[in-house]
Order: structure tokens, then C-alpha cells, then sequence
């Protein structure tokens, strides 16, 4: 984002105490034990500045540690490494004080020096660190090819750092809280050079005990965490290369306590259908839309009243009914259960004959040929096959170019692309907090060649009101933050870059013996469980 | 032998060559950015060229090309782009798993094939003949992910006589190697069929007859050892399939082989392991054919190699 609001007077100054009551713990949880967990794919690296997939994800949540964290099960912030924080009256600079006494896996004590030296590492270049950009408001982001790290992160003391922003950003406490802001041990790191994804080091509630490539990783309990009476558990297996119909077998038969990678589709009805297996599946919200992206640089999706039509002609219901019901309709980019969700607004209702009438507005009463572009995974091709039979009763004739996704990836990015289907792709937040639904996939920034604005839409004024709503950094003005960023996805909406189709839901599943309150099973940020606080009853 | 081995050997590292070099040139122009997928949805267009930059990626095509045979012709094969790690490091981890199930499921082909292959011909246009070739024939088009899943039903979660898929000790090997022998015997057993057939027809089976040998003495002392010939040539190519990697069963019997691996590597465009996976295995069909080659004439005395 390029343009900055001067910011008026943001007068705060916001100290927060140790939180000792942030989570009840579960009076029934028990320690000891452990437990098994499947993934089909392998996992590819337990570095914090790299590890961005679905597997990995959780587990380096449980290995490490950044400055802020999230109450477990919910999407609310608190403190972790820091034991508490200050933000200047300009909401410009962070001041962390750290918690003393942590250790990490290797017995050395945690200091500022170690967050400092974690914010640069990943911000370095050279670290080819997938969440290097969500750094970019912290001063001397822009000059760390020089090797020199941020100059914006000072250290105090040892217990102290500042953190300088070059921008106000209200989303800086959720970056905190990203995995990319874990705080690793430079001596670790330095003797492991490529392979700490390998050999992690962190403070987190577990550290890794065994690592088979390709069969298993085990985690075993870190005793001297800083969390008072968390793990309960003793151990935590993952079990790689495991189909997921295979896993169900496996946890029918009590050998496995969560398939990681869920209820199969071609199990679903089955599962569901059997109280004593249905009483085992959680259910929950996840930070994620579906959406069909509509390319306005490419005739005739540059006029304004097509993309209005491909959105009235979509039968959301349909396509919810071809993944077993496992989504609600979306109605807009922002999932429900997103803070600045717009509450009663139904998006545009399913009307052939209205989307027909729009079309013969544009001047395309005879409709026109294109291309939808899916990955080839169930159930996206399946889905793609409704899209193309809805837009054909709307005179549109879609092919489907059915790709590998690196190939969809890049046909989006270079904008070759007239429609695409997110499914496989799609948006999954990265933190609870709205603004991260524009950037990169509907603002400007995202919309250049290469970026993951797949519609390529760019409007000057919702990018600005964009960034005037994350430039309110103020704790007391969240509200009023929310309702601008209401405003710009309404403007989204009523400009029809996206046909928002889905919101997908979480269907874990877990074996008897596994105790925890269900919010654990479908955490919004350690996904599929939360390891830390689940249980073996 | 020796000159004949040396030469074998030769032509071999210029395959292999040639096989670098159409794999390089195929990644090269596949319009998927590697780049991105190791720096994510939200990086600027800053971060992916500097990251471009670092991987040498680029570079010009020949350029990229001999850097990367510099490297292989000091046995380097890189570092996988997304994980980081050593590629020779990733592939010894999972080759002892697919050399393994190799071994077990080609023993299980030719046990199944073969035994199949000679009932029918001695058999020839009779019943037993007609419903070994066409159950041949449901075999080798049966899609492995069912009869995989299928056999790991019945034996493993109903009868319970094996483990629900895993690696480690031979009750775990029993079943994969099984679907896969299953699964591949019906390539073996129309082979042998033909190839068993056509000795049966000749002359010095005949003799072989009218000495008044028993029919056990001709069929294994005198048929077998010359109709066996073409199986071993496919045997040399079988192994290059296995090594490539039996994607589906493995994920199925949860068998940590090459094939997974490979899989998830062409997902995210991982180009060194996908280099290292292609060399290793065509490198396996080459010596698997050249052994192939060397092993027949000690069957047949009147083969020799130049």
C-alpha cells in the first residue's frame, strides 16, 4: 500500500498486566498419554520463517512461541512470549516486555536479542521466507536486502524491545501472533544453516523428540514450558503419507485419534449417518470463502453489469449440495464469522432471468465464450462442471481448464485467466482481521502481474479507504474501523470482481479417548487441534 | 564382457544425459513459477525476483542447465526448494522403502504371472485358458486406488490378519506386495502365455517328448528356460516403474516410497527433487535393463554379448 493517512490524534497508551485468567482451563483434562495424528501429505519443513501449509502449520504452533498468541479455541489476541505490552500514544511503536525465565528446548534463557534476531531473520531475503510482507509496516522494511536487519526493532533491555512502525497498522499485534513471528534461538539456527526445519529449537509447549522423513514425527511434552499445566499430553505422533480414507479405517479401528486431513467426501454421507461416529465429528466455522474471480481486464468481464450477471446466475445451493452440505452460501468475501462481516447484506440472489436481462444490457443478449479455470482435485472439477452448466443457462459457454495448481496459480497471477475457481487455492485467513481479505487478493497491490489478485480489480478509492481503516491503530475506534471495512467490501460487492460462492465449514473428527471442549478440535488458528489443550480422558 | 559392459555403461550416462536435459528443458517451460510457490501469496513482485535471483533462476536456460550438471557430476543434487532440505538426503530416506516393496511385489508378479501364464499355454484354448486370460485381463485394468483399498479391507480391518498399512516389518510388506503382484501379474502371464506357446511348438521340444521325458522334465528342464527370455527384458522395465514411484498404493498402505514424495513435488513445482526422483529412476531403468541383458546368457548359452 502506497498511501499513507496522516494520522490524527491517536492518543493511547495501553498497558496490559499478565493475563493469568485468559483460559479456563478443563477441570476433567488429565496429563499423560498420547496420541495419533494422519496427514497424506509429508511435511516439509518445522521452520517457523518457511512452514506455510496446511500440516505444518499447527504443529510449529505447538513447537514455538511468538510475542502475542490467541486465547485456544478463539480468535482473541493475548500475550504470549510478552508478558505485557505498550503502544505509543501515535500507535507507532510497540514496546514488549518480555516474560523472564523462558527457556528454550536447549536450556539457554530467551531474551530481546532472540526476538530481535527472529524479526530479522525472516525479514531477510535471503531466509526466502513466505511471510516476509507481513513485516512491511515495521521501519527498515524496506532495506533489509542490505543485510542490516529492521532498524526498526530495538532492543532495551533484555527483557525489553521496541518495535518501530514506518505506518500505523492496526493488524500489528495479529502479525505478532503469526507463526512467521516465532522466536527462535540464533545459535540453533546457525548450527543447522538450511536444515533447522529439520532440527527446530523453540519454547514451545512441545519439542520434536523423532522425525522419520517421510513416516512420522513424534513430539514429546516440553517440561519446563512457561505455561503452567499445559501440554497434557506426553506425546503427539503424526503419521505422513496416510490416505484419508485409509486414516477413517484406522481411527474406526482405534489406531488413529484425528485424521488431520478430515472426513473424506466418499465417507461423509456414511459417517454422518451413524450416531456413534457422528457424536465424534466437531463441527466449526473456518476463516475461509470460496469465490469465482472474474478478470475486469479481460472483455467482456470489464463491464461491470457480465460480472453482476455471472454473480446472479450461480446456484450457490447447488454447488453447497456437491460437498455434502460441508458450506453456507457466501454472500460476500468475508466469511460470517470475520470481524467486519456485513451482517443482512444477502449478496446478489440466484435469478437466471435477471442475469439474463443484465446481460442483454451490456449488449450481450447471445451470450459469449470463455474459459473457467479449476484445479484438478476433487471436488473442483466437480464444482466447475455446475458453474459452467449454470452460466450456460445464461448463454454463456465456459470451457474448463482443468490444471495442476502451480498452473492455475500462474495462469491467475499473469491475469491470462478470464474466470477461475478458487477451490484448493482459495483464501484461508491468515489472522482474524478483515483487511486480510483485501490486499493481496482484491486490493491494488495484489492486482500487478505475478500478484494473487486473480480478477486483477483495482479501485483507487476502496484501496484508500483501505488504508485509512488499517491506519486506525486505535484500540477504542475498533468499531468504527470495523464498519470502514464493511464499506470497502460493500464497494467490492457492488462492483462484482468475485462471486463469492461458499464459506467452508470444519468437520473434524476424533477418536473416544480424546478429551478437550470441542472448540479445541476446530480451532480457528491451530487447525485441525489444538495440541496444547486436548486430552486423553 | 568387460568391453561389452564398459560400452553398456557409457551409453547409459548418455541417456541419463539426455534424460537430465529433457526434464530440465520440460520444467524450464511449464508455465508454472516455481518462485512462487516458495514465496507465497502475499510477497511483492520484490521479494519474487530477488528469491528468483538468489535460486539462480534467472538465468538463461543453458545456463541454469550446466550449473545444475556441475553440481550432479559432484553427486549434488541440490536442496529442495520448500522443504530446505538435502535432495540426495530425501530421496536415501525413501529409497530403502521402494527398493523393498520392488523386490517383494516383483517376486509376487512373476510367482502369479508366470504360474498363470504357463497353466494357460499348456492349457491352450481351453476353458482354464480363456478364464486365466481374462482374469489377466481384469488385472492389469483394475484401478489400483479400489483393489488397494479393497485388499486392505478384507485382510487387513475385517480379518484383521494384517496392519492397517504402515512400514516396518514383513507383516506390513505382505499386502502391498500382494495388490501390487496382483495388480501387475497379468502383463507377466499373457507374455509367458505367447512366449511359452511358441517354445512348446518347437522342434527340440519334440525331441524332448519323444525321449520320453516326463511332462514336469520338459515343461521346467526345457521350455521354461527358453520361453523365460523376453519376461526378463520386462522385468529391466518393470523396475524402472517401480522405481518412479506407485503413487496410489503407497498413499493407500501408507508406504513411505519415492512415489509420494515425486507427487507432492510436481504440486508445488519443487524442481530439484523432481530432477533428483527422474535421474534416480531412469538411472534404475538403465542398470535394470543392462542387468537384464547380462543375466541372459547364463539362461541361454547361445546368446553372447559383444
Amino acid at each position: 500500500m502506497t498511501k499513507f493517512l496522516t494520522s490524527t490524534a491517536l492518543v493511547l497508551s495501553l498497558a496490559l498486566p499478565a493475563m493469568a485468567q485468559d483460559y479456563t482451563p478443563d477441570p476433567a483434562a488429565k496429563a499423560g498419554g498420547s496420541i495419533t495424528v494422519t496427514y497424506k501429505d509429508d511435511v516439509a519443513t518445522l521452520d517457523p520463517a518457511i512452514g506455510y501449509d496446511w500440516q505444518n502449520w499447527s504443529m510449529i504452533k505447538s513447537l514455538f512461541d511468538g510475542l502475542m498468541d490467541y486465547v485456544p479455541g478463539t480468535t482473541t489476541l493475548r500475550p504470549g512470549l510478552a508478558e505485557s505490552y505498550e503502544i505509543s500514544a501515535d500507535g507507532m511503536s510497540f514496546t514488549f516486555k518480555l516474560r523472564p525465565g523462558v527457556k528454550f528446548h536447549n536450556g539457554r534463557e530467551m531474551t530481546a536479542d532472540d526476538v530481535k534476531y527472529s524479526l530479522d531473520r525472516v525479514t531477510n531475503p535471503a531466509t526466502q521466507s513466505p511471510g516476509a510482507g507481513f513485516f512491511a509496516s515495521i521501519a527498515g522494511y524496506d532495506t533489509v536486502a542490505d543485510g542490516n536487519g529492521l532498524s526498526g526493532v530495538a532492543v532495551v533491555d533484555p527483557l525489553t524491545v521496541t518495535i518501530t512502525l514506518s505506518r500505523p497498522d492496526a493488524t500489528f499485534l495479529h502479525v505478532m501472533a503469526l507463526n512467521f513471528a516465532s522466536v527462535v534461538p540464533k545459535e540453533a539456527v546457525e548450527a543447522a544453516g538450511d536444515d533447522f526445519g529439520k532440527q527446530p529449537v523453540g519454547t514451545g509447549a512441545f519439542k520434536l523428540a523423532e522425525w522419520t522423513l517421510g513416516q512420522k514425527l513424534v513430539f514429546a511434552k516440553n517440561p519446563d514450558y512457561w505455561r503452567a499445566g499445559v501440554p497434557y499430553l506426553d506425546q503427539v505422533v503424526f503419521e505422513v503419507g496416510q490416505e484419508p480414507v485409509v486414516a477413517l479405517l484406522r481411527l474406526q479401528s482405534g489406531e488413529v485419534d484425528v485424521p488431520g486431513d478430515g472426513i473424506p467426501p466418499a465417507k461423509f454421507t456414511e459417517v454422518m449417518g451413524d450416531p456413534a461416529q457422528a457424536a465424534r465429528v466437531v463441527v466449526g466455522g473456518q476463516l475461509h470463502t470460496g469465490y469465482i474471480t472474474l478478470n475486469v481486464t479481460l472483455p467482456p468481464f470489464d463491464k461491470v453489469e457480465v460480472r453482476q450477471a455471472v454473480n446472479m446466475a450461480i446456484n450457490k445451493d447447488r454447488i453447497v449440495q456437491i460437498i455434502n452440505g460441508r458450506a453456507t452460501p457466501a454472500t460476500q468475501p468475508l466469511p460470517p464469522s470475520m470481524p467486519g462481516y456485513t451482517e443482512g447484506y444477502a449478496g446478489y440472489a440466484y435469478d437466471v432471468e435477471g442475469a439474463k436481462k443484465l446481460l442483454a444490457d451490456a449488449g450481450l443478449a447471445d451470450g459469449f465464450e470463455t474459459e473457467l479455470f479449476v484445479m484438478n482435485t476433487d471436488p473442483n472439477p466437480r464444482i466447475a462442471q455446475a458453474i459452467q452448466q449454470d452460466l450456460a443457462a445464461i448463454g454463456i459457454k465456459a470451457s474448463i481448464q482443468n490444471l495442476a495448481q502451480a498452473n492455475v496459480i500462474e495462469a491467475g497471477s499473469a491475469g491470462t485467466a478470464p474466470m477461475i475457481w478458487s477451490g484448493g487455492m482459495g483464501w484461508i485467513a491468515d489472522f482474524p482481521d478483515p483487511s486480510n481479505f483485501y490486499g493481496p487478493v482484491l486490493g491494488c497491490a495484489g492486482a500487478a502481474a505475478g500478484g494473487w489478485n486473480w480478477s486483477k480489480f483495482c479501485d483507487a478509492d476502496l484501496d484508500a479507504k483501505a488504508t485509512a481503516a488499517d491506519s486506525l491503530a486505535d484500540p477504542a475506534k475498533a468499531a468504527e474501523r470495523l464498519a470502514m471495512w464493511s464499506d470497502v467490501y460493500m464497494g467490492v460487492m457492488e462492483q462484482a470482481p468475485w462471486v463469492p460462492v461458499f464459506n467452508e465449514e470444519r468437520y473434524t473428527m476424533k477418536s473416544e479417548r480424546m478429551g478437550g471442549a470441542d472448540a479445541l478440535f476446530v480451532d480457528p488458528v491451530s487447525i485441525p487441534v489444538n495440541y496444547d489443550y486436548v486430552f486423553v480422558k | 564382457m568387460a568391453g561389452y559392459i564398459l560400452r553398456r555403461l557409457i551409453q547409459s550416462a548418455l541417456i541419463l544425459l539426455g534424460v537430465a536435459f529433457v526434464t530440465f528443458f520440460l520444467l524450464f517451460v511449464l508455465p508454472a513459477d516455481p518462485v512462487r510457490q516458495i514465496a507465497g501469496r502475499s510477497a511483492t513482485a520484490e521479494t519474487v525476483e530477488n528469491i528468483r535471483q538468489q535460486l539462480g533462476l534467472d538465468k538463461p536456460f543453458l545456463v541454469q542447465f550446466f550449473r545444475y550438471l556441475g553440481g550432479l557430476v559432484q553427486g549434488d543434487l541440490g536442496r529442495s526448494y520448500l522443504q530446505k532440505s538435502e535432495v540426495s538426503l530425501l530421496i536415501a530416506s525413501r529409497l530403502p522403502a521402494t527398493l523393498l516393496l520392488m523386490v517383494a511385489a516383483i517376486f509376487c508378479e512373476l510367482a502369479i504371472g508366470l504360474s498363470m501364464g504357463i497353466t494357460a499355454a499348456l492349457r491352450r484354448d481351453r476353458f482354464t485358458d480363456q478364464a486365466l486370460m481374462l482374469t489377466s485381463f481384469v488385472t492389469v485394468s483394475a484401478p489400483q486406488f479400489v483393489v488397494s483399498l479393497l485388499m486392505l479391507y478384507v485382510f487387513a480391518v475385517k480379518l484383521g490378519w494384517f496392519p492397517i498399512g504402515g512400514y516396518g516389518t514383513f507383516r506390513h510388506l505382505v499386502l502391498p506386495a500382494i495388490t501390487l503382484g496382483i495388480l501387475g501379474s497379468g502383463w507377466y502371464s499373457r507374455m509367458m502365455r505367447s512366449s511359452m506357446i511358441d517354445v512348446m511348438r518347437t522342434d527340440y521340444i519334440r525331441t524332448a517328448r519323444a525321449k520320453g521325458l516326463t511332462r514336469a522334465r520338459v515343461v521346467l528342464g526345457h521350455a521354461l528356460p527358453n520361453a523365460i527370455l523376453p519376461i526378463i527384458a520386462m522385468i529391466g522395465i518393470d523396475i524402472g516403474v517401480f522405481m518412479g514411484g506407485i503413487v496410489v498404493v503407497e498413499s493407500v498402505f501408507g508406504w513411505p516410497g519415492i512415489g509420494q514424495l515425486a507427487w507432492q513435488a510436481i504440486q508445488r513445482i519443487d524442481i530439484p527433487i523432481i530432477m533428483g526422483v527422474t535421474l534416480v529412476s531412469a538411472a534404475a531403468i538403465v542398470l535394470g535393463n543392462l542387468l537384464a541383458d547380462l543375466i541372459v546368457p547364463f539362461i541361454d548359452p547361445r546368446i553372447r554379448l559383444r
